[in-house]
């Protein structure tokens, strides 16, 4: 049997990935955390005193929170498994990679091993938050000098 | 209409996660870079001034996925860049720390004293 | 490449020792021990992996009236980084070491070795098998333990067990080793690290063909031939390469598979159980136990091993894969 004909097999007896019904779980728990996170906007600017524009900063902190302490609890987990992306891609999913890993890292000491493995999934995602941010400022500057957009 | 402030919320947050999905299962791409892909989206979108609609319009259904770090890194390195040239691009981004990073390391910390990983499947 | 072993060494004894969520498992009641902290009221995962390993031994030993000393050599792995775990449970029994890798296929390799040594007369008393450990492993190889990743239906969960095998001199009345299979390096392309039973059953596949080729056998000669963790996708997919070489029903039902059977029908384990635990502790109590009781009178164990590593999969990688088996008669 050769590679081709295998793939054939595999490919038939494999369950195929549940496209829809995972976007659907995605959609729903995603929209959920972020609802959840609304609320948590006005509570801020209602009993705190945030603007619309600070409040953003309180609300992911508190977000990170709660998905730090789900993380430990071995529940974020869980969730996600049945949520996928709708956990990942919310500030909540941040939190748990770099929560977990530092758990993770505990027997290796908390500088060896919380310290180095902290960001060890996370920190893809810091470095290209950072590099894209300079290069779009950067461009936008050059067009700006150049007379193409205002600021 | 606060009924319509949450289900812009909903709506927002909830596309921005099925896109990720998307990456995942269509792309096959794994999560660290269905992230990077995000925050570098997040970050040209808001390049291009349309980030803050975003979030006018949906609040923490913008605020809350991560695609709103590449945005809030963005707009603090052109604000100074608008201000201090080229100099701002650089130093503007240190300006505007994200609070969902400095939360994380701090919980994480946190954490790592209080909790131990568990291999339970349910 | 077929070994015939004409003294046909016995596995004399059995020990085999799991963790807290094995509890789960179907061969539960057949393992010897299992422990309530998943570290073995250890400080590490990794050190709690070793305790497991020497318990295993220890229970052996016991079984078999012997002492350290008594043990000539000890033949074993595991799939944490330099093999740390046997490496230091090897330090406490204190026998001649081989440190075996062949990923998740070193419960039947160590035990191919162990009665390559005995059937030399090197020696007299040879432990082998291997062990794995959930949260040492994972955190390897995939993820942390608690981070948040979707599994797709094909991921397998690894298990903490461990499975050795007492190898001595030939006693009738005991399951006795006749040949074995020594496999190749097998790869199918599979790139996917969450499907294992995908890029396993080729390497099976190949390694039991040859087994029965080089002996002359039919698969009906086999009250059973378990292979180790295709899981249940990877158990349906090497049935259907062996269906597609003219195999009829009644000779597919001689297959088993220890990791699609490990924890029953449970779905939160996905595709069944892996790691190099799960093929040892299940050879390693349930087959001895029921050939022993006289159920099967020949058997065919083959398990299997995808022999990647985090940095080949980061790197591109396909995941080439082994088997090895191993023909176990019972008088």
């Amino acid at each position: 049997m050769d590679q081709q004909q295998y793939q054939q097999i595999e490919d038939q007896i494999t369950p195929p990935t549940p496209y829809v019904k995972n976007v659907l779980k995605a959609f729903l728990i995603g929209g959920l955390v972020c609802t959840i996170g609304h609320a948590f906007t006005y509570f801020y600017i209602i009993f705190f005193n945030f603007t619309e524009t600070t409040v953003g900063n309180p609300t992911a902190a508190t977000m990170v929170f709660i998905a730090a302490l789900l993380t430990g609890l071995g529940i974020y987990r869980k969730i996600a498994q049945v949520a996928g992306a709708g956990t990942a891609v919310p500030v909540t999913g941040f939190s748990n990679a770099v929560v977990s890993a530092a758990i993770e890292g505990k027997t290796e000491g908390f500088v060896l091993g919380v310290g180095s493995n902290m960001f060890k999934m996370a920190g893809s995602v810091i470095l290209f938050g950072v590099a894209s941010a300079f290069f779009v400022a950067l461009i936008k500057l050059i067009l700006v000098t150049m007379g193409v957009v205002e600021w | 209409m606060i009924f319509l402030d949450f289900f812009f919320a909903f709506l927002i947050g909830g596309i921005i996660c099925v896109i990720g999905q998307l990456l995942m299962d269509v792309g096959k791409f794994t999560p660290g870079h269905t992230l990077s892909i995000l925050v570098v989206s997040g970050s040209i979108i808001s390049g291009l001034g349309w980030y803050q609609p975003l979030i006018d319009l949906a609040g923490a259904g913008a605020t809350i996925p991560i695609t709103s770090f590449g945005n809030a890194l963005t707009q603090g390195a052109i604000a100074e860049a608008e201000k201090h040239g080229w100099v701002g691009v650089l130093t503007g981004m240190f300006e505007v720390t994200s609070s969902g990073i400095s939360a994380a390391i701090v919980f994480g910390f946190l954490a790592a004293l209080i909790f131990k990983p568990k291999g339970k499947a349910n | 490449m077929v070994i015939l072993f004409k003294t046909k060494p016995s596995i004399l004894a059995c020990g085999s020792v799991a963790g807290p969520e094995e509890r789960k498992s179907v061969f539960y009641s057949y393992f010897d021990a299992v422990v309530e902290d998943e570290r073995w009221n250890q400080k590490t995962n990794e050190q709690g992996q070793a305790k497991m390993i020497q318990e295993a031994c220890e229970i052996i030993m016991n079984k078999a009236n012997l002492k350290n000393l008594d043990i000539d050599f000890f033949l074993s792995g595991d799939l944490v980084n330099q093999m740390t775990p046997t490496n230091f449970a090897a330090r406490e029994l204190a026998s001649s070491f081989i440190g075996m890798f062949s990923a998740c296929a070193t419960s039947i390799s160590s035990l191919i070795v162990a009665s390559l040594l005995t059937e030399l007369s090197a020696s007299e008393y040879a432990i082998a098998g291997a062990s794995s450990h959930h949260n040492a492993t994972e955190r390897q190889f995939r993820y942390p333990i608690n981070y948040g990743g979707q599994k797709p239906a094909t991921a397998q969960w690894t298990v903490t067990a461990a499975g050795y095998a007492l190898i001595g001199k030939h006693n009738p009345s005991l399951p006795s080793i006749v040949a074995g299979t020594v496999g190749k390096v097998i790869d199918y392309g599979e790139v996917n690290p969450f499907h294992m039973g995908g890029a396993m059953a080729p390497a099976a596949f190949d390694t039991i063909t040859a087994h029965l080729k080089g002996r002359n056998q039919k698969i009906s000669d086999y009250d059973l031939i378990m292979t180790g963790d295709l899981g249940k996708i990877g158990l349906k997919i090497l049935k259907a390469m062996f269906a597609q070489t003219g195999a009829q029903q009644n000779e597919l039902d001689v297959f088993r598979d220890a990791g699609a059977e490990f924890y029953g029908e449970d779905e939160a384990y996905l595709a069944g159980a892996s790691g190099a635990g799960c093929s040892a502790a299940v050879y390693y109590s349930y087959i001895e136990q029921q050939m022993k009781s006289g159920r099967y009178k020949r058997v065919l164990l083959c398990a299997t091993g995808a022999l990647l590593s985090p940095l080949s999969f980061q790197q591109g990688e396909t995941i080439p894969c082994t088997a090895h088996a191993i023909e176990i008669t019972m008088e």
